[in-house]
């Protein structure tokens, strides 16, 4: 078959270097994955250039892209609006390919702050913000953020005032979610790329806030 | 028994539905190969009260989920 | 207002509300052999070959042991070859085959897997 796809080896999305997966034990599952991948190659049903374009269209999906949509949306109220209403179509809008995803987005207020889980599995807006994190796949998270999101929420450094209402959302079917969180104070004139340096993939997620303007 | 897609802490509890959000096929039957008719997919909002009693951590808070037609009951 | 009723139908996946240890702000970067596995993932059901609902199902019925003893591609991967069993695009015996063929190549995952 031909040359494995090295691309992937130099730096992720958070750039750290990839695991080094080249020189470890062999294990079972991995067999499989080889296996298994080769035959679907042999029996037509993919191809290694395939494969490797999924990979690279994977990689090419992080956490910045949500922040660039969060940023418009502070900055443009028009967009803002398409977002809130259809955030497939603003994420598309914005050039981004999503593939089939279907998005909501759920705005932060003064009086509301929205947090994402998935209790069943682990779904997760991956086609915009690439892979989930591996607390978001976690037994802890999945179970405690629709009883206790507020602990939850403490855990990761965030304390939410009494009146605001806290809105869990449980994605559990079709849809997935990301929360437009709210703009920093200290922001005012800021053009878009400096704001969506503040946006981080926790305040997305509902886990965090923005980062607070140095 | 089998793939579920209502979790059960959602289970017999009382929501208000949020909005609807479309029809989908049946994820129950599509996980089995089967053939699966679309379902009335909606968000449905609970209370913190509703879902946990006294043992709520704030009353006032709520979750949404996505629920389809086939686990929901009209209460009139 | 009663406490949270046990459902005779709830499994060990249907975590939501249950009692659970602290969040450990964990992650980690991933490896290329589970960037394959979520590539292989994508594209077979893109094609039709199963449906990620018949992933979540076959995910399930593995039971919280591999939930707590496999790692998550290392699930997804054995969920892939169920589902890929189950519609007839490869047999078991294939399977097998070609995985004592990928053993014997080499100690590691790029030994094996340049073969």
């Amino acid at each position: 078959m031909p040359h494995d796809h090295h691309d992937h080896d130099h730096l992720s999305p958070s750039d750290h270097p990839y695991r080094s997966d080249d020189d470890v034990p062999l294990t079972y599952w991995q067999q499989m994955e080889i296996a298994l991948r080769e035959l679907l190659i042999e029996k037509g049903v993919t191809t290694p250039e395939e494969i490797a374009r999924q990979i690279d269209a994977m990689d090419a999906r992080s956490p910045a892209n949500g922040a660039a949509l969060v940023a418009r949306a502070w900055t443009d109220p028009a967009f803002k609006e398409r977002l809130l209403q259809d955030a497939s179509a603003a994420s598309r809008d914005m050039g981004f390919d999503i593939g089939p995803l279907r998005l909501i987005a759920v705005e932060n207020t003064a009086q509301v702050h929205n947090v994402i889980v998935c209790t069943l599995c682990s779904c997760y807006p991956r086609n915009l913000l690439g892979l989930p994190p591996d607390w978001y796949k976690s037994r802890a998270y999945r179970s405690r953020t629709v009883k206790e999101p507020r602990k939850v929420l403490f855990e990761f450094g965030l304390t939410l005032p009494d009146e605001t209402t806290v809105r869990v959302h449980d994605s559990t079917a079709d849809m997935r979610y990301i929360v437009l969180p709210a703009r920093p104070k200290g922001t005012d004139g800021w053009d878009r790329d400096r704001l969506a340096e503040l946006v981080t993939r926790d305040s997305m997620v509902g886990t965090g806030l923005p980062s607070t303007p140095a | 028994m089998g793939h579920v897609r209502a979790p059960a802490y959602l289970r017999g509890r009382i929501g208000t539905i949020e909005r609807p959000l479309g029809a989908f096929p049946d994820p129950e039957r599509l996980a089995y190969g089967q053939p699966a008719p679309a379902r009335a997919l909606y968000c449905v909002r609970f209370t913190m009260a509703e879902l946990w009693g006294d043992s709520a951590e704030s009353p006032s808070d709520t979750v949404d989920a996505e629920l389809y037609d086939t686990w929901l009951e009209r209460l009139d | 207002m009663t406490n949270t009723p046990s459902f005779y139908g709830r499994r060990w996946h249907d975590m939501g509300g249950s009692k659970a240890g602290p969040i450990l702000d964990e992650t980690h970067d991933f490896a290329l052999w589970e960037k394959r596995v979520d590539a292989l993932m994508v594209l077979c059901s893109g094609k039709g070959h199963f449906t990620v609902d018949g992933l979540r199902r076959a995910l399930e019925d593995m039971g919280e042991a591999a939930y707590e003893e496999m790692s998550y591609y290392e699930r997804w991967i054995a969920t892939i070859s169920q589902n890929l069993i189950e519609a007839g695009v490869i047999t078991q015996s294939e399977l097998a085959d070609r995985m004592a063929q990928v053993a014997v190549r080499g100690d590691t995952y790029g030994e094996a897997s340049r073969a």
